[in-house]
């Protein structure tokens, strides 16, 4: 029987989910806030990570349904389990470390550009090379540290804790070598390349070392979730997962840390709670006065009867949350204004 | 008045041992345009020495030239004697070679503290790894670059800008505060594009007056500038391009009474 029934798993879960987002968010932060890179394929970073986690604790293929993939650790639990999200940042960096060096060079939009098409290369890359990643299908059976010892409620408390924990020390190392000397370092190269060369400073190492640090974040994020969810497929990981961080960052405030993880909460409540539309109709109907019932019946009519229709309006009430942050506070909600002016401003 | 002096006093220049920048033979095309075109002058150590020059002279492709953000295409550039040309600007930069843009390129984001404190050299917090693990050092270090930047803040009067962002900055602050974060970097030669163009009467004084301070401290500096009279009253020696060539060089009274100069940039 469960503990966590109703309104508590829903938060459970969706605090955690907030989390893995909080993780994904400083990362990108640190390129685009705080370096000024315009990375548009943060999701592979994120997608490396949870298939490391996942080849580095997948049991053996001939032990689970519809498995083509040939590489597996199999590394026991829970004890591999430090070692597998490791080897998820591990692999983050590898990847940001490819695709920067491939593309670093490469200014504002460019930049937009070429990381869009790797993360979509590295996309295809997932989808086809079945030995490795098991191709469409996913990874379906990566383990869940100590869940047999801890039972369903338990476990899921348990994970909501260990993720706050990663992302609280997450942030704390980013605000620590953000607050240093190469915070400056990466901030100076976000205002002007051409100054901070000039002032003896290698730029191209600068931005590098920013995007290797952002890709290890969200490779342990990816771990993170490839753990939560116990299952890693490449239908997880679109574009629009990149897209959601951005959100996530400037509704925070672009440059700052705090506005990273406290976006990543919003959007992911925000966007969370939108399930809950049929709910709160069902509610306010319920709560009218008589002579009123028929009023909401008829402007539901007029709605389309589809059942993509409900699901979809999370969407617009994303996008209205945006016209209102944009309207009213477009630095964000803890970003600097001045500093927010300045980014991607042309020096 | 022949043009023989200035002449002269470049050939003699160039077996000048305490000739700190030596530009030599420098030639830079941009496809059909001949930017750069055989220019050929030293920079005494210790000296202010003037670059100017009409509008499209390449003074400024000049100074790109020295700072590595182009490779000459055939000619040499040399720091204490050491060919420069074709490093990187950063790599130039460490070299010892300080920069000015004619438009400064502050940092907006960043307070005046900050992009002082940017160009200081050796800073073990600007590694990841330094900054995580050796907080001690970084501390250390940084307590001597804030002491650093107050002086220079004290130096050029910026002291009750510190705190505000650059973006923030008038015209004429932009250009102080960008020969600050220069002087942070404590390079030995200083070039300076245009440094009080479009600056106040009395920030211009000023500034002139900082340049003589560091170049009694001993610093270098090459400046480019379209004002004769500031180029005659402070500089020790001038450099007078056209046409991407190398016009006259030599002191200021000699120069100014050279033909070809009066004709090509006084216009007679």
């Amino acid at each position: 029987m469960a503990l966590l029934t109703g309104w508590m798993a829903f938060l459970v879960t969706v605090a955690t989910i907030a989390c893995i987002y909080g993780l994904l968010t400083l990362g990108l932060n640190v390129h685009y806030g705080h370096t000024g890179l315009l990375n548009f394929g943060h999701v592979a970073f994120f997608a490396a990570g949870a298939y490391a986690a996942a080849i580095a604790t997948m049991p053996p293929p001939s032990t689970v349904t519809n498995a083509s993939y040939t590489i597996w650790f199999n590394l026991p639990m829970p004890y591999a389990f430090p070692v597998s999200l490791a080897a998820a940042t591990l692999v983050g960096g590898l990847l940001a470390l490819l695709i920067g060096s491939a593309s670093v060079r490469l200014d504002t939009h460019y930049l937009a550009i070429a990381t869009f098409a790797l993360a979509g290369v590295f996309e295809d890359v997932l989808v086809n090379e079945a030995w490795l990643t098991n191709g469409s299908f996913g990874m379906n059976s990566v383990p869940k540290p100590a869940r047999d010892v801890l039972g369903a409620d338990a476990w899921q408390l348990g994970y909501l804790v260990f993720a706050a924990l990663s992302l609280a020390i997450v942030y704390l190392l980013v605000e620590r070598v953000m607050d240093a000397p190469f915070g400056r370092l990466l901030k100076g190269v976000r205002e002007s390349e051409d100054a901070a060369q000039m002032l003896g400073k290698n730029t191209t190492v600068a931005k590098l070392k920013s995007f290797v640090i952002g890709g290890m974040i969200a490779g342990f994020a990816g771990g993170v979730y490839a753990h939560y969810l116990g299952s890693v497929v490449t239908a997880q990981f679109v574009p629009n997962v990149t897209f959601m961080v951005y959100a996530a960052m400037l509704l925070g405030g672009a440059a700052s840390n705090t506005g990273a993880v406290v976006g990543a909460f919003l959007l992911v409540t925000f966007e969370e709670s939108t399930r809950f539309i049929i709910t709160a109709y069902d509610w306010v109907q319920s709560m009218l006065p008589d002579p009123l019932t028929g009023v909401l019946p008829a402007l539901a009519g007029l709605l389309p009867n589809n059942p993509s229709f409900i699901p979809s309006l999370r969407f617009v009430i994303i996008g209205l949350l945006f016209v209102l942050v944009i309207r009213f506070r477009p630095e964000g909600l803890f970003g600097d204004p001045t500093e927010i002016k300045s980014l991607g401003e042309e020096n | 008045m022949s043009t023989e002096p200035s002449t002269s006093d470049a050939e003699r220049d160039h077996d000048d041992p305490t000739a700190l920048l030596e530009v030599d033979n420098v030639v830079k095309h941009f496809g059909g345009l001949v930017a750069v075109n055989g220019v050929t002058f030293d920079v005494g150590d210790g000296s202010i020495t003037g670059l100017i020059g009409p509008n499209g002279a390449g003074k400024s492709t000049l100074f790109n030239c020295i700072t590595g953000v182009h490779t000459p295409d055939s000619g040499e550039v040399r720091l204490d004697s050491d060919p420069i040309q074709g490093l990187s600007p950063t790599e130039v930069a460490r070299r010892g070679v300080g920069r000015t843009f004619q438009t400064p390129k502050t940092f907006h984001g960043m307070t005046v503290r900050a992009n002082l404190a940017f160009a200081a050299k050796h800073q073990t917090g600007e590694q990841a790894l330094g900054a995580l693990f050796r907080p001690g050092t970084v501390h250390e270090e940084e307590t001597n670059i804030q002491s650093e930047v107050d002086e220079t803040l004290d130096f050029l009067e910026l002291d009750h800008l510190a705190n505000e962002y650059g973006s923030a900055l008038s015209g004429g602050q932009r250009k102080l505060l960008e020969l600050g974060r220069v002087l942070m970097m404590d390079p030995e030669i200083i070039l300076l594009d245009e440094p009080v163009a479009g600056v106040n009467p009395s920030l211009t004084e000023d500034l002139l007056a900082r340049l003589h301070d560091l170049n009694d401290r001993g610093r270098t500096i090459l400046f480019i500038e379209h004002d004769m009279d500031i180029v005659m009253e402070h500089c020790d020696r001038v450099v007078v391009m056209h046409n991407g060539e190398t016009l006259a060089v030599g002191i200021p009274e000699i120069v100014q009474e050279d033909e070809r100069v009066i004709e090509a940039y006084l216009g007679g």
